[in-house]
């Protein structure tokens, strides 16, 4: 199936990205080029095959490891606020969201 | 010196024929050189590379030093470091400079290895060519008007240009493989978990790996055993003993198994890449080792596969790029939204954009099922084929990519072909296995060929171990590039 203008508009919502009017077509002959390819595996059969989510799952049958919930990293608050756009007393600055 | 490998620099260093400085020196005057036209380089810092080095000889002549201490390295830009910006090869992250180190950066740190600079690639490593950089496409050494290979492209042509003697990249779905094939260095990705993805900007966490590019593999061997490891801030970080990955270096290969599957020598192969891959599973015949055909039927579904499974899980790890915590964000919005939205298309480029926006329709409401999900199946299947494969064989050989390194440009228009490339690294990838490239030849152009080892999961030290013997009678690794003479 091919997408429309319609899904690009959505799609480009959904992922926060602004795309121009003037781009849409290009936009989407992308994306349709793409979903062409990647078609092909709807038509595999796959009864009773489990999802594949990590890469060595045959060699981890537990899964993914889970720790401890405890909070072991120094705070280092100035230090990650440093490389923020906008930031003032401790606190990101954002456009006001609540009137 | 530069084009000496990296035992043979230990020993110069162990014996103070030559100091840290002097070698760190000597690659940063060819990278002032050569990196104009080259654009391996995003970044490179010579007071700080000095200041290593100096630290690196302070140590050694303390008796502090290990086999890799005072050797000059380079990380590819996706590596976080402190002090040294990490841009991803992004306008997003163009000014972005980390709290923290990643954990392959902080090991190689402790190994004593001078960081000199961070290497090009595509933007957020999504790319095959190097060319969606934000920074401009590297150039492959071999031939300027080519690509040197992608996304690791800027660490590939930095070796390949003897401009650092080892650089780290990483592997998604062929970034270390690939460049290494199209710029005639070797280079490993290991087992899916082998390395801490800790303080590596995530692509797509299920797949992404690091790895080295160096000259040859015994040089790979060295650096993997200072970089891979238990870390615990990595939730996916397999927790196995440290490694030596060099200890099957002087492996016999009477006897080994080599496993050629049908998948990869097909039509669609350059005749002169099948010619030099044939060339060299005939000498590793010529030593005893024996042939078999073995099939992988779901290989064809790699490149499908990995087009919904990897955009799929960019879509999600990039979110965080939203102008608030850290990197670009726009000058102009109204609203909230509107900040994230205007942030995000003036951060991005072109490439990464559809494979979110791809990765958002995968993902979402009522696609979920018969992409995303039928990919992670489909997935299996891929990686059962591996499984029986190496029932029947010890080592898996073929090409790394259909052709050798095309031309800035010939791709770029147009995704589809561009991905078709990835044909023979992506299911090794899905199946999260260790796998090679050394270079093994030359085509009808000049140009390198590289020779794909793969491997049962955690068998790094024996493919090093198969590919240093071929490295032992063929000089292919240690050929400098014609356009740029030593």
């Amino acid at each position: 199936m091919s997408l429309t203008p319609d899904d690009v508009r959505r799609l480009a919502h959904l992922a926060r990205i602004d795309v121009a009017a003037g781009e849409t077509d290009a936009v989407l002959e992308g994306l349709n080029r793409v979903l062409g390819l990647v078609e092909e595996i709807r038509r595999i059969d796959t009864k009773g095959i489990e999802p594949m989510s990590h890469a060595v799952d045959p060699h981890v049958p537990n899964g993914q490891r889970l720790r401890p919930d405890q909070a072991k990293e120094p705070d280092r608050r100035d230090a990650y606020q440093a490389v923020a756009p906008a930031v003032q007393e401790g606190l990101y600055l954002v456009p006001k969201v609540i009137e | 010196m530069l084009n000496s490998t990296l035992l043979e620099l230990s020993a110069l260093l162990a014996a103070k024929k030559v100091s840290s400085v002097e070698l760190t020196r000597a690659c940063l005057e060819r990278i002032g050189r050569l990196n104009r036209e080259l654009n391996a380089f995003i970044t490179f810092d010579e007071e700080r590379a000095i200041a290593a080095a100096r630290r690196a000889d302070e140590r050694r002549s303390k008796g502090g030093a290990g086999p890799l201490t005072g050797i000059p390295i380079a990380h590819k830009d996706i590596f976080c470091t402190t002090g040294l910006r990490t841009t991803c090869g992004s306008r997003m992250l163009e000014n972005y400079t980390s709290p923290y180190d990643a954990h392959v950066v902080d090991e190689l740190e402790r190994a004593g290895m001078p960081l000199v600079g961070k290497c090009n690639m595509d933007e957020f490593a999504m790319g095959s060519s190097n060319e969606s950089s934000y920074f401009g496409p590297a150039r492959n050494p071999w031939n300027r008007d080519l690509v040197p290979g992608g996304s690791s492209g800027g660490s590939a042509a930095a070796v390949a240009a003897r401009m650092v003697p080892v650089a780290t990249g990483t592997d998604t779905g062929g970034s270390i493989r690939q460049p290494a094939s199209f710029s005639g260095v070797s280079g490993i990705k290991p087992t899916y978990g082998v390395c801490s993805r800790y303080g590596m900007v995530a692509f797509a966490s299920s797949l992404d790996q690091a790895g080295v590019l160096g000259k040859s593999a015994a040089d790979l061997a060295l650096v993997l055993s200072a970089m891979a490891g238990f870390d615990e801030r990595d939730s996916t970080s397999l927790d196995r003993p440290k490694e030596d990955y060099a200890r099957f270096l002087d492996n016999d290969i009477k006897g080994l198994r080599i496993g050629l599957p049908k998948q990869y020598f097909v039509d669609g192969v350059d005749p002169d890449v099948r010619a030099r891959v044939e060339e060299a599973v005939r000498w590793y015949q010529s030593q005893g080792a024996t042939r078999v055909e073995v099939d992988l039927p779901n290989a064809a579904l790699g490149v499908p596969v990995y087009y919904v499974i990897a955009p799929a899980e960019a879509s999600s790890n990039l979110s965080r790029f939203d102008g608030v915590r850290y990197g670009h964000r726009a000058k102009d919005y109204t609203d909230l939204v509107d900040l994230y939205c205007r942030t995000r298309a003036e951060g991005f480029g072109p490439e990464v954009k559809r494979r979110i926006l791809i990765g958002t329709y995968v993902l979402s409401h009522g696609y979920y099922d018969a992409y995303y999900l039928q990919a992670q199946k489909v997935r299996r299947l891929i990686a059962r084929d591996f499984t029986q494969a190496f029932e029947r064989c010890d080592v898996l050989m073929g090409p790394v990519a259909p052709t050798t390194a095309f031309a800035v440009g010939a791709r770029s228009g147009d995704p589809v072909q561009m991905y078709l490339g990835d044909v023979f690294t992506v299911p090794t990838s899905l199946a999260g296995l260790p796998c090679l490239s050394i270079p093994c030849g030359f085509d009808r152009k000049g140009l390198p060929v590289g020779l794909q080892l793969m491997g049962s999961y955690f068998s790094e030290a024996s493919l090093l171990g198969i590919a240093h013997r071929y490295q032992q009678v063929t000089d292919w690794h240690l050929r400098v590039p014609t356009e740029t003479p030593l």
